[in-house]
């Protein structure tokens, strides 16, 4: 099984990279401590997180129902039917866990998850979530911005993509012995992209550590994106001069594109993306129209300014 | 009993009870009996599911044929056409499902969905080849269309491989699934082609289980 050994940062790493250890938010794993933890909804699945509400970036629609959230997931790794990862996602151990850093960067190496996390203030932002399958949810997620973690490894000037790998671990991952995709799961942004403020490493919802079908314990969201480019359980993470290989784009290019940005204008080869429908919402009254950049577009269209969004979907 | 009253008052009950045993589940699903439930999702639950009966079912009614000549059970013949509408039934029901809780009544996509979307396309195209073959299924079709009934009915043939096919096409990226009932349908289709030559030759034994229904479909 490959585990990946859990090494001290202090062999590794730098010791001005230590994620500014002074400052860092005491716990932000810990258990138990804050108020603000919202216990609607959700179940005693993971520890409770300490973290504030970003009202700023959050939406005004009510948020899916942890039920939902956690039994309707495509996460491959674990099967390809949307409860099986619920199923089959709960005995992949996520503690201890690293994330190796590669590439154009002056920061490299591997880092445990509890340095990752160091200094990181963690906040809710409820986010609109489209799949390309042409169904949604609205979820509350806690993170924090991604940029704030990619500034830290110090990217070089030639980092002009970031690219993020999913754990490969058969035995744990049963979906992984089957060839559906090429294992193991990449993901990657633009690097402007992933230093946008919306782009999300989460860690939790609900107020919780992340349920394992949910692509603990470290994710991606980005929410104007269609949902496969929110990458789970990341290991790794590169800086590339090249745009990444990624695992949908890899399997079916005419399909699913890099930037997989949510487009109602521009249809996927078999069926439309005009509308969606909303998950958990009564019956004759799910379907929505979908919105440009999933309604992010005041904050992210500007990223793609000159850009033939069909030709580039 | 003999075999007719066996058939009448036995398989054939029994058969309906087990052929609307999944709808009888996906209602319960849907309205929550004993707890069951469809998931999150129920619409996309309803929809596929139907169209998977349908398609087991459409299986079924083409493994008569080999099954009757194969088990030398030419009796079998009797349970074809109760198959048929039921897989006729759950193709009405996958095709309800979708226009109304799925698109939730949007004609206009509807009508994009059929022209654009090929693997809709031949699915909707299906659903119209079989409206035909359910019309004439009854005796007095069958006595009236006479020799035509039998070449009309081969129209299930296309039939199933355009359900098929749009499984196949609609799945985003496992198509094991897809697959298996394609292997499937390629063994009965194949049994067919290489029985064809002996047609004429020899009189079909299976002609004996019914008297107005053409024995090879």
């Amino acid at each position: 099984m490959p585990r990946l050994p859990r090494i001290a940062p202090s062999q590794i790493t730098p010791p001005e990279v230590y994620f500014n250890r002074r400052e860092l938010l005491a716990g932000a794993l810990a258990a138990g401590v804050s108020g603000l933890v919202r216990a609607s909804d959700a179940p005693a699945a993971g520890a409770p997180l300490d973290y504030k509400v970003n009202p700023r970036y959050s939406v005004n629609e009510p948020p899916n129902k942890y039920q939902e959230i956690t039994t309707y997931n495509n996460y491959y790794e674990f099967g390809t039917d949307k409860d099986d990862p619920s199923r089959n996602a709960r005995t992949l151990p996520t503690s201890p866990w690293s994330v190796s850093v590669d590439g154009e960067a002056e920061v490299r190496g591997r880092f445990a998850l509890e340095d990752i996390l160091k200094g990181q203030s963690l906040e809710e932002r409820i986010y609109r979530f489209r799949c390309v399958e042409a169904w949604s949810l609205v979820v509350p997620w806690v993170g924090f911005p991604l940029g704030s973690l990619l500034a830290r490894f110090r990217p070089t000037s030639r980092a002009r993509y970031v690219e993020f790998t999913t754990l490969y671990d058969p035995a744990r991952m049963p979906g992984q012995r089957v060839a559906v995709l090429n294992w193991p799961y990449v993901e990657g942004l633009r690097i402007d992209e992933a230093m946008h403020p919306l782009t999300l490493m989460v860690v939790g919802l609900y107020g919780r550590v992340l349920p394992n079908q949910d692509g603990a314990p470290l994710r991606l969201i980005v929410p104007w994106k269609y949902g496969f480019k929110s990458i789970k359980s990341i290991v790794k993470i590169r800086f590339t001069e090249t745009q990444p290989r990624t695992a949908w784009n890899v399997a079916t290019p005419n399909e699913y594109g890099f930037y997989a940005n949510v487009n109602p204008a521009v249809d996927h080869p078999r069926w439309s993306q005009a509308t969606e429908r909303r998950i958990g919402a009564p019956f004759l009254a799910a379907r929505r129209p979908t919105l440009p950049f999933n309604g992010y577009a005041d904050q992210v269209a500007s990223l793609y300014r000159g850009m033939d969004l069909r030709r580039y979907f | 009993m003999n075999v007719t009253q066996r058939y009448r008052y036995l398989y054939k009950p029994l058969l309906f009870a087990a052929a609307l045993a999944p709808l009888l589940w996906l209602i319960g699903g849907t309205l929550g009996w004993f707890g069951a439930s469809l998931g999150a999702d129920p619409v996309k639950k309803l929809e596929h599911q139907c169209g998977k009966t349908a398609l087991q079912l459409l299986l079924l009614t083409l493994s008569i044929t080999p099954l009757r000549n194969l088990l030398g059970m030419p009796q079998l013949l009797r349970l074809r056409r109760m198959l048929g509408l039921f897989a006729f039934f759950y193709v009405v029901l996958h095709f309800t499902v979708y226009l109304v809780l799925d698109l939730e009544l949007n004609f206009a996509t509807l009508g994009a969905d059929i022209l654009k979307r090929p693997y809709i396309t031949i699915g909707f195209t299906g659903l119209l080849l079989l409206v035909p073959l359910a019309v004439t299924s009854t005796n007095a079709m069958q006595r009236r269309l006479g020799r035509r009934w039998q070449t009309l009915h081969r129209l299930v043939y296309v039939v199933a491989v355009l359900g098929v096919w749009h499984f196949y096409w609609q799945v985003k990226r496992d198509v094991r699934e897809p697959l298996l009932y394609a292997g499937i349908l390629a063994v009965l289709l194949l049994y067919r082609l290489l029985r064809a030559p002996q047609r004429g030759t020899a009189p079909l034994t299976s002609r004996s289980g019914s008297a107005t229904a053409p024995g090879r479909t």
